[in-house]
């Protein structure tokens, strides 16, 4: 296999064993938990290197996704006294650690290659020549090895528990009445994102591996209503950021991993303008569609309300409802355009349709029934050509 | 009449932080009755519902569901909790969370299947959200919402249905049509506890009714406890401002 392709491949399965537990945490508002666990998992990895001088050993793997768990549980311990909130708990917690860590790292280590840019930003460039050897035969890239056996696992964990891991991350209590404990649930969820973080630490660094494991998920959510499609779609980002940033590090002779994390932001930024339904651009459009429905209804309720000529005429309008001229004429021509008014001599006239319409409307604003919700949203689409 | 015992509460008390939020409570709740906990804001209503369904656990008591631990007792109980302890935005739909009602029956790792599916429709059908089935739970009503919770409850087919606050911020038309699933629950031998909030529908939608602040204060048929005297007891002395309200 060579390099450039082992790079990609472990790019990308980092990217995905990270977009699955990802979009648990950012469901359960836990975004920030990741951070914590990336910083506070480097005090382990020292320590673990201390004793087994081997960063792909599963020994470290797991001390270093200890120290991630302890960090959970110090969040935890600190929120529970009620002095401080959860934000503050987790900004207490993971600088403390990874200080701890720093300061391993500058005293008894200056001579390996635990180096504190790597521990910020990996080092996805080396992690392909760094070989997994048994007897003098080489088994490829050992970060491959960790990641790919990490990736299984979590596979596995989220076939096994997927609707587990569903109902507790939506409703904790009836999770908990029915016997699905949420602490084991939720301590469960925290390993899997510990050990992930340990495996792609090496590979992308403590900062990005928080950005995989949020910005799929995070524009996954905006794309989708169905939690599968999430997890498809979360898995489909980061494969995607992996290449795409894989190829732009090299046209920009930059870090892979600030690469990866660029196009993952790009990624999330086209998401967030253009998604559908949740987009700025979408809700921005909605917005102006609902401020011209409602313009729409005030003016045909002050037909409704008033028989006279007098305040029927287009001039008597803009003084009457208090409309600058642009907005009365925009609304006129609506009316005009869907067949709900007619216009003689500048006085204007509800149809039949109109009339409906406007009865239709106000009913359901008194009443305010649910069924006649669906209804109305069939109505209000009419004004949106 | 009321032979056995659904649910037994003894010398329950459950603090958060040290602060009693229950004081000693003892309680039995007979089978088959249709009964509304009252008492005033922060008086441990919901406290009590979740420390018998064992999600928060007392400092002191204990708990039977028909003579046994809860623990032992899941199947024969459903649970609605409140709406707004829940995240509406989360993605799924309104018959994915009808299907979680299923869950409990189903067990760790096993998934849910066509039984499951069908369970969860007729409940939808039976709450009148049949029609609503694959919209997204954000796109729902508050009256929606709260049916889709009660078809969930529905689902599990339970002896005991425990529903926190189960009217809260409903139209009247999903009042009604929530009242009459409950009563029809009751007719079926079922018992129904049910946190609520309005004093005044008391008497007419529930035949017994339990007396709550911190500790326990009545309980029984609402013809005869329903009255001034414990009214008083639980709400202090401008318990009329409260039932006004």
């Amino acid at each position: 296999m060579n390099a450039e392709l082992a790079i990609i491949l472990i790019a990308c399965l980092t990217a995905v064993a990270c977009a699955i537990p990802g979009v648990f945490l950012v469901l359960r508002k836990m975004a920030l938990i990741s951070d914590a666990i990336s910083h506070s998992i480097l005090p382990g990895i020292v320590i673990g290197f201390f004793i087994t001088e081997d960063l792909a050993s599963p020994w470290l793997i797991l001390l270093a996704a200890f120290s991630g768990i302890i960090t959970v549980v110090l969040v935890e311990a600190i929120q529970k006294t009620g002095l401080v909130k959860e934000d503050t708990a987790i900004g207490l917690v993971f600088p403390a650690l990874f200080s701890i860590g720093v300061l391993l790292i500058a005293i008894y280590a200056n001579d390996i290659h635990l180096d504190t840019d790597a521990v910020l930003v990996g080092r996805l460039e080396y992690a392909a020549f760094d070989k997994l050897m048994i007897d003098h035969v080489s088994y490829g890239p050992k970060s491959m090895w960790t990641i790919s056996i990490t990736l299984v696992i979590t596979l596995a964990l989220l076939f096994a528990f997927y609707k587990e891991l569903k109902l507790s991350t939506f409703d904790i209590g009836l999770s908990s009445a029915l016997g699905f404990s949420p602490v084991v649930l939720h301590y469960g969820l925290m390993s899997v994102a510990s050990v992930t973080t340990v495996v792609s630490f090496d590979a992308v660094g403590a900062i990005l591996v928080v950005a995989l494991m949020i910005a799929p998920a995070a524009a996954a959510y905006l794309l989708t209503t169905d939690l599968k499609k999430m997890i498809v779609l979360s898995i489909l980002f980061g494969i995607m950021s992996a290449i795409g940033g894989y190829y732009f590090a090299v046209w920009l002779d930059a870090s892979i991993s600030g690469s990866i994390t660029t196009v993952l932001g790009l990624i999330f930024l086209l998401v967030y303008l253009f998604a559908p339904t949740k987009g700025l651009i979408a809700v921005l459009f909605r917005q102006k569609r609902q401020r011209t429905e409602v313009s729409l209804l005030t003016f045909l309720l002050h037909l409704n309300n008033h028989d006279s000529i007098e305040e029927r005429r287009v001039a008597h309008l803009h003084e009457h409802i208090n409309w600058g001229k642009v907005r009365a004429k925009t609304v006129l021509e609506l009316a005009q355009k869907n067949n709900m008014i007619t216009m003689q001599d500048e006085v204007v006239s509800l149809t039949n349709k109109g009339l409906k319409f406007t009865e239709k409307a106000l009913d359901y604003i008194i009443t305010n029934k649910d069924e006649q919700i669906e209804d109305m949203k069939d109505d209000f689409f009419l004004f949106r050509g | 009449m009321e032979q056995k015992i659904a649910v037994a509460v003894d010398d329950l008390t459950v603090a958060y932080n040290y602060k009693p939020v229950l004081w000693d409570i003892d309680l039995s709740i007979p089978e088959g009755v249709l009964m509304a906990i009252v008492g005033p804001n922060g008086a441990g209503k919901s406290t009590l519902i979740k420390s018998i369904l064992g999600i928060i656990d007392p400092i002191a008591g204990s708990v039977a569901v028909y003579g046994k631990p809860y623990k032992k007792q899941r199947d024969k109980v459903a649970y609605v909790p409140q709406k707004g302890s829940v995240d509406w935005d989360f993605p799924t739909t309104a018959l994915d969370v009808v299907m979680m009602g299923t869950y409990g029956a189903l067990g760790w790792i096993k998934r849910p299947g066509a039984k499951q599916k069908k369970q969860a429709l007729e409940a939808l059908e039976k709450v009148g959200m049949l029609a609503f089935k694959g919209r997204q739970i954000s796109q729902l009503s508050g009256g929606q919402q709260q049916r889709i919770f009660l078809a969930r409850a529905l689902v599990q087919n339970a002896a005991i249905y425990f529903m926190d606050e189960p009217f809260q911020g409903v139209d009247a038309t999903t009042e009604i049509a929530i009242i009459n699933i409950l009563k029809e629950l009751r007719k079926a031998g079922k018992t129904v506890i049910v946190v609520h909030h309005d004093l005044q529908t008391v008497p007419e939608y529930f035949d017994w009714v339990t007396f709550l602040n911190v500790k326990h204060i009545a309980t029984g048929p609402v013809k005869d406890i329903f009255n001034d005297d414990n009214l008083t007891k639980t709400y202090g002395i401008n318990y009329k401002v409260a039932v006004q309200k």
